[in-house]
């Protein structure tokens, strides 16, 4: 068990410190790779709670694909970092206003935990029908069964999301070429070149 | 062996550590064999020799040049961003060898060769290769040059989108398994190899393996012809070492993924002949894992040395408007087979 807690403080330290630099790193692509080793920590910490599949996804999804885009995009902006630091001041109270209702909100949830545990049985019933299953097939014999109409309604939103992503930005440009493979390999020497004769000294 | 001693924390330590240099030195010795192997396949198609001066039939050829890379100097660019610059190959050789953890090799009297056979190993090595491109993409901005930039770029763009139809892939290759554990996957296969019923979906994986490990044909974030060398111009030695070792070790990989995934894993072929099965049978499993892991490899520098690299669009297109599609339909298409057929595996 020490094992496991020493774990637990090790990633859970580094999460926060790298979550800390995240908004605290000079240069934003730094504050992407923190981003990242903040995510890859709290993967870790789904391994020690035994969620090793939300674990991986995590990995996956986060770490793998979103991510990568933030970094591609971060990249590849041109930013003045002194300019971008001058107002960084100005939305300190806001922030604070955010950070304090998150801490509020975090307090009220947990105490409700620790002070009254039956309040939260009605809520997170654990499901002991599945605990010999690997969380795997535990998690999808819930999100199949009892939550198949919020997961559907949750698959729903993502692809309107989707859908209006690629309308508002697959407008037609006039002017700009575009390759089409069915043509280009449609073509044809009859209807692509043309043979002329050409006589000596006259040109065509 | 006194059992309570392996108990201890010590102990547990002491496997731990014996397991992973049991999976890592066979590794790092077979990718320092599988370059020179490159290399002499690579030659044999274009009609030459290949490296046959330093040991008997050129042996020794990867050890000289691990030796040459140790001994030179490594430079830094002076616009480096000097942190992300050394942890790039770092990350890139660590991921590699990582994705080792969890592939089985076989079983020997009862044990299973594997140093760890965890619930999710599929998920883990695709994790595990999806961020491979950290790597590449760190090397690529730290060495504030534009062809490292450039290189990066490329290999961010066509390691996400190849991804996606690995993904596809594996989900109609674990709805016929019905586990995401490596060995289930392996044992899911004794009756036919996967790659049989599900070739198209074999053919779909082995092109996005090519295109993830940045293997010729779609080697742009190092193609030499425009970028240099791509995201490795600014590195040298040890460092440029790391992301060569990475790199091979990472193909391997790729190569052990597509066996254990399609080709039975450590399982001999021709079970279903009477007499020439048994004698198939007779080889240990570890040893049939090898060779159709070398095989793979063996189509991977076939590949390198016949097809010309894609133009950059054509990549895309082929990764987002072939594979994704038919990976996607091939999903509803399997799983509306095993349900209407009724043969899902069934877990109790």
């Amino acid at each position: 068990m020490i094992i496991q807690t020493i774990m637990f403080y090790a990633f859970a330290a580094v999460t926060i410190a790298s979550a800390f630099m995240v908004i605290s790193s000079r240069n934003p692509v730094h504050s992407v790779l923190f981003l990242i080793l903040c995510f890859f920590n709290a993967a870790g910490l789904f391994v020690l709670i035994g969620a090793e599949f939300l674990a991986m996804i995590m990995v996956i999804v986060y770490v793998g694909a979103v991510a990568v885009l933030f970094l591609f995009v971060v990249m590849m902006l041109d930013i003045n970092f002194v300019e971008l630091r001058q107002g960084f001041l100005q939305y300190l109270p806001i922030g604070g206003v955010v950070g304090l209702v998150l801490l509020i909100e975090l307090v009220a949830i947990l105490g409700v935990w620790t002070v009254g545990p039956e309040a939260m049985t009605p809520y997170a019933e654990p499901n002991t029908t599945l605990g010999a299953a690997t969380n795997t097939e535990a998690l999808g014999a819930l999100i199949y069964t009892k939550y198949v109409y919020a997961f559907q309604a949750a698959g729903m939103i993502l692809l309107v999301a989707m859908i209006g992503a690629i309308v508002l930005t697959h407008r037609s440009r006039p002017g700009v070429k575009k390759q089409n493979i069915g043509d280009q390999v449609a073509r044809d020497p009859a209807t692509t070149i043309e043979v002329r004769k050409v006589p000596p000294g006259q040109g065509i | 062996m006194d059992s309570a001693f392996w108990d201890t924390y010590l102990g547990i330590t002491i496997v731990l550590i014996a397991e992973s240099l049991l999976v890592i030195l066979p590794v790092l010795l077979a990718v320092a064999y599988v370059i020179y192997f490159d290399r002499k396949i690579w030659a044999a198609m274009q009609l030459r020799r290949g490296p046959n001066v330093v040991g008997p039939w050129g042996l020794l050829q990867s050890f000289a040049d691990g030796l040459k890379l140790v001994f030179k100097e490594t430079v830094v660019p002076a616009g480096a961003s000097k942190g992300v610059f050394f942890i790039a190959p770092i990350i890139m050789f660590a991921l590699a060898m990582m994705g080792w953890a969890v592939i089985p090799f076989g079983e020997m009297a009862g044990f299973q060769l594997v140093a760890s056979d965890i619930n999710v190993g599929i998920l883990y090595l695709f994790a595990v290769s999806s961020l491979g491109v950290y790597g590449i993409i760190m090397s690529g901005w730290a060495s504030n040059s534009r062809y490292p930039f450039l290189g990066g770029l490329r290999s961010a763009a066509q390691m996400v989108s190849y991804e996606v139809s690995i993904g596809f892939v594996l989900i109609t290759v674990l709805l016929c398994v019905g586990s995401l554990n490596l060995t289930d996957v392996v044992e899911a296969q004794r009756t036919v190899w996967f790659a049989l019923p599900l070739f198209p979906m074999f053919v779909i994986f082995f092109i996005s393996a090519l295109a993830e490990t940045n293997r010729p044909p779609f080697d742009l974030p190092e193609a030499e012809a425009e970028l240099v060398a791509g995201y490795q111009v600014e590195y040298s030695s040890m460092t440029f070492a790391m992301f060569w070792l990475g790199e091979y070790a990472n193909i391997l990989l790729m190569c052990a993924m597509t066996t254990l995934l399609f080709f039975g894993g450590w399982l001999p072929p021709f079970q279903f002949v009477p007499v020439v099965g048994d004698i198939m049978a007779m080889v240990p499993g570890p040893i049939w894992f090898i060779a159709k892991i070398l095989f793979f490899f063996f189509i991977f520098a076939w590949v390198k040395a016949s097809v010309p690299r894609y133009r950059y669009d054509q990549l895309m297109r082929l990764g987002w408007k072939v594979f994704l599609p038919l990976s996607l339909a091939a999903v509803i298409v399997v799983a509306g087979v095993l349900v209407g057929f009724d043969l899902l595996p069934d877990k109790a």
